[in-house]
């Protein structure tokens, strides 16, 4: 296998906690060296490896997606596995979680290895996240050893809350049994029934009905409850697209009481508001829904101070004519893969201030701690050769109809944002070039 | 954060299909994803009436002026106003007062109409709001009247179509030409025809209207709230809790909640009954007696809190329930003339559709 040489560069690897200028050796899909600028290049020179050129370019550990809908298997009309992974790669991601929402649902070991085969194309690692429930009907938890022994890297009825208390506990007990996090979409849909937005005054103008804060929170203090109470060390609760302030001070609290529980936050959440609704655009319209400003706020805070674990895209494709109809009629969900990194760049670090180890940390080293994925989100020696380079202050245009996902539901069509993807290597092979 | 031509308003160029994808990888050839053109939408047509929020001041006194204009026109010279311009009436609900008042007005202007309702039409074999619009508009559609249950679906429509639409109701958004016939009904009543000509920032200064009931299901309510106050009006919700959300008050400036039906009424000039909307209720439980009892508009309350208010109501009425018989017809009741207004006000937003230009980028769009 041939060896890469990575020359130049400013590394950033928040799991070896550097950030300074180092060259970097790959070999053998792996990380084989890491030392100061120049110093590689005898080793690369007998290994015969190829240079490529970072000047100028931050160099990152592949980021890490741990929320995507990939819509394979039965749902290729929106995305396809080949697809999606194309799209992640262009947004620098080399490793991505694909819930179970599919059709069938992956509530079986058997869909999550066919997930996983090289016949679907992938261009990135793809991480099954295998359903909670059986069918994700949230009535018969499924078998959570079989499903991590065929690759599954947690469980989740994502898309739909486990609402039955007892299913819940059984599921969070049977998980921490089996070493795997429960994914929980906190929602109760006892309060969300026809729901299409944010609950408030601008649902009320535009006539729709919404969705409450204590929709999201209910469920989140409902499931810190039964975590408490189950009394193992073990169990993980990782929450899901977290959009509320509320929510976020509950995950808080139960981290100041030493429970496990972490949580992800979606770029469209801490750039957007439920303004951008508008006129009922549908590119707006997603589950959970863009919140005020005061939540969106407190997310920021939450991903500045460390309370927020990882940048998780919900990356949810949808054809045109599915997002072209009454806005009530809709599906929920926009793209993602292709304008994290830009976003978070662009929200945290250059308005926030936030350091850029700091911004890489929550789109890779800390996701793949939170789901295991060993020698991912790392640049340490002996990982996994996932590698992004992106120039961190240059900026380029989104243009949907350019990505290579076969959907086109972004808000963010047109927008221009900083940190340009160069190039994306998944386990040493070059698997996106950005046309610089 | 730069958006480029974000807004709806804009026309924004059709992206160009890209090519396949590069294929410079060692692994797996990135697949060439087959390029879908991103939705597409048309500038929404000047000419349209979709929401009360889009009216100014100056805007609403040319509607009211061209009403009475059209009203007092001769009868043969008003056929000729709209001669044999074609309009079409899509109704995914069902509907009396507005769909023949739209109906009469297009056809005194000399209009063609077309009627479409859901049922006996391809919407019933799932045809999209999207492609029935662009077939009514194959064949000669010049506007739109829109009724729909789906709040918002007038800009869907709107965007997908380019033409001038009307907006005859859309699910509980809006209703904004009933807001405009309401405000003629009011000035007609409180001011006399002279001055139903033209408003300004002041011309309901002082007057408190009370909109009574469900207002949540109800668009009425807020096309109303939405307008009234732009002319210096108060608006009063009335109505219990689940049928009136505290955030209610918030939809705009000028606009308050008082639950106690009494206390609406001492304060109210105008008075503004509505139909409890059971077809939207969706699962909420509502005591109709208890209702009844707190909040019906009769003969005795009418007297002794609100004995010079004047009675509107959108109509259909439930004699009974949210009102009684004594009251509809009434001296105080405006009831039958806020329909006669709204002859007129159709017309002259027919009118006002069919007459304003669209925006440059959109005629070309739209041209046959």
């Amino acid at each position: 296998m041939s060896s890469i040489l990575i020359r130049g560069g400013h590394l950033i690897d928040p799991a070896s906690n550097l950030d300074a200028r180092r060259d970097l050796l790959l070999s053998a899909g792996r990380v084989a060296a890491v030392d100061a600028p120049g110093k590689l290049d005898a080793l690369a020179a007998r290994e015969h490896a190829e240079i490529l050129n970072a000047k100028g370019l931050i160099v990152a550990p592949g980021l890490v997606d741990i929320h995507v809908h990939l819509r394979e298997p039965g749902q290729s009309h929106k995305e396809t596995i080949a697809t999606g992974t194309a799209a992640a790669a262009a947004g620098g991601f080399t490793s991505v979680c694909a819930m179970p929402n599919t059709t069938p649902v992956n509530d079986s070991a058997e869909t999550t290895r066919w997930m996983q085969s090289p016949d679907r194309g992938a261009v990135v690692r793809v991480f099954p996240i295998a359903a909670a429930t059986r069918g994700s009907l949230g009535e018969a938890i499924t078998e959570y050893g079989a499903l991590k022994a065929a690759g599954a890297v947690a469980v989740s009825d994502d898309g739909k809350p486990i609402l039955h208390d007892a299913i819940m506990h059984q599921s969070l007990a049977a998980a921490a049994r089996a070493g795997l996090p429960v994914i929980q979409h906190a929602e109760d849909t006892r309060q969300t029934q026809g729901a299409t937005m944010n609950a408030g005054a601008m649902a009320f103008r535009l006539g729709l009905r919404g969705m409450p804060a204590e929709a999201e929170s209910g469920i989140v203090e409902r499931d810190i409850q039964l975590l408490a109470g189950l009394q193992d060390s073990r169990a993980h609760l990782h929450i899901a697209h977290l959009s509320t302030a509320k929510a976020l001070e509950a995950v808080r609290r139960a981290n100041r009481n030493g429970l496990r529980v972490t949580c992800e936050v979606a770029p469209h959440h801490f750039a957007l508001t439920e303004e951008a609704v508008g006129q009922y655009d549908s590119h707006a319209r997603m589950n959970p829904p863009l919140r005020v400003q005061s939540d969106r706020a407190a997310l920021i805070q939450g991903l500045l101070d460390g309370s927020v674990d990882a940048i998780a895209t919900d990356h949810a494709p949808h054809c045109v004519h599915e997002k072209e109809q009454e806005f009530e009629r809709t599906p929920n969900g926009v793209l993602g893969l292709e304008t994290a990194l830009g976003l978070a760049l662009q929200v945290l670090h250059q308005k926030h201030s936030l350091p850029l180890s700091r911004v890489i940390a929550l789109l890779s080293t800390q996701p793949a701690q939170l789901l295991h994925l060993t020698g991912r989100g790392s640049l340490a020696v002996g990982s996994f050769a996932d590698v992004v380079l992106f120039d961190a202050t240059a900026t380029w245009t989104y243009c949907a109809a350019a990505s290579k996902s076969k959907s086109r539901n972004t808000p963010f069509d047109g927008w221009t944002l900083p940190g340009k993807v160069h190039t994306t290597l998944s386990e040493g092979h070059v698997v996106y070039e950005g046309n610089s | 954060m730069k958006k480029k031509s974000a807004s709806l308003r804009t026309a924004q160029p059709r992206p160009q299909r890209a090519r396949g994808a590069s294929s410079k990888t060692t692994r797996a050839s990135v697949p060439t994803a087959p390029h879908a053109l991103p939705l597409h939408k048309a500038p929404i047509h000047p000419g349209s009436i979709l929401s009360s929020t889009q009216l100014t001041v100056e805007g609403v006194s040319k509607i009211l002026a061209l009403a009475s204009d059209l009203e007092s026109e001769a009868v043969r010279t008003r056929e000729l106003r709209l001669h044999k311009r074609r309009v079409s009436l899509l109704f995914y609900e069902s509907s009396t007062r507005t769909r023949t008042s739209f109906e009469l007005a297009a056809k005194s202007l000399g209009a063609d109409t077309v009627l479409v309702s859901a049922l006996s039409s391809s919407i019933e074999k799932g045809e999209s709001l999207k492609d029935t619009g662009i077939t009514l508009r194959s064949l000669g559609a010049e506007c739109i009247i829109l009724r729909h249950p789906s709040s918002g679906a007038p800009y869907l429509l709107a965007q997908a179509t380019g033409l001038p639409i009307l907006n005859a109701g859309d699910g509980i958004h809006e209703h904004p030409s009933q807001a405009l016939l309401d405000l003629r009904t009011i000035l007609y009543r409180c001011f006399g025809a002279k001055q139903a000509r033209s408003v300004t920032e002041k011309s309901l200064r002082g007057m408190t209207i009370a909109i009574v009931g469900d207002i949540f299901h109800s668009r009425v309510a807020r096309s109303n709230a939405l307008l009234l106050p732009k002319l210096g009006a108060r608006v009063l919700f009335c109505g219990p809790q689940p049928l009136l959300p505290e955030h209610a008050a918030d939809i705009g400036p000028g606009v308050s909640i008082e639950r106690d039906f009494d206390r609406a009424l001492q304060q109210a000039d105008v008075v503004m009954m509505l139909r409890v909307q059971q077809e939207r209720l969706s699962g909420l439980q509502l005591d109709l007696e208890n209702y009844t009892r707190r909040y019906q508009l009769d003969a005795a309350r009418l007297a002794a809190q609100a004995p010079r208010a004047l009675v509107l109501h959108p109509g259909p009425i439930i004699r009974g329930m949210e009102i009684t018989s004594e009251v509809a017809d009434g001296p105080q009741s405006a009831i039958e003339e806020q329909v006669h207004h709204g002859l007129a006000i159709r017309m002259a937003l027919l009118t006002r559709a069919l007459e304003t230009p669209a925006t440059p980028s959109a005629r070309k769009k739209t041209r046959r």
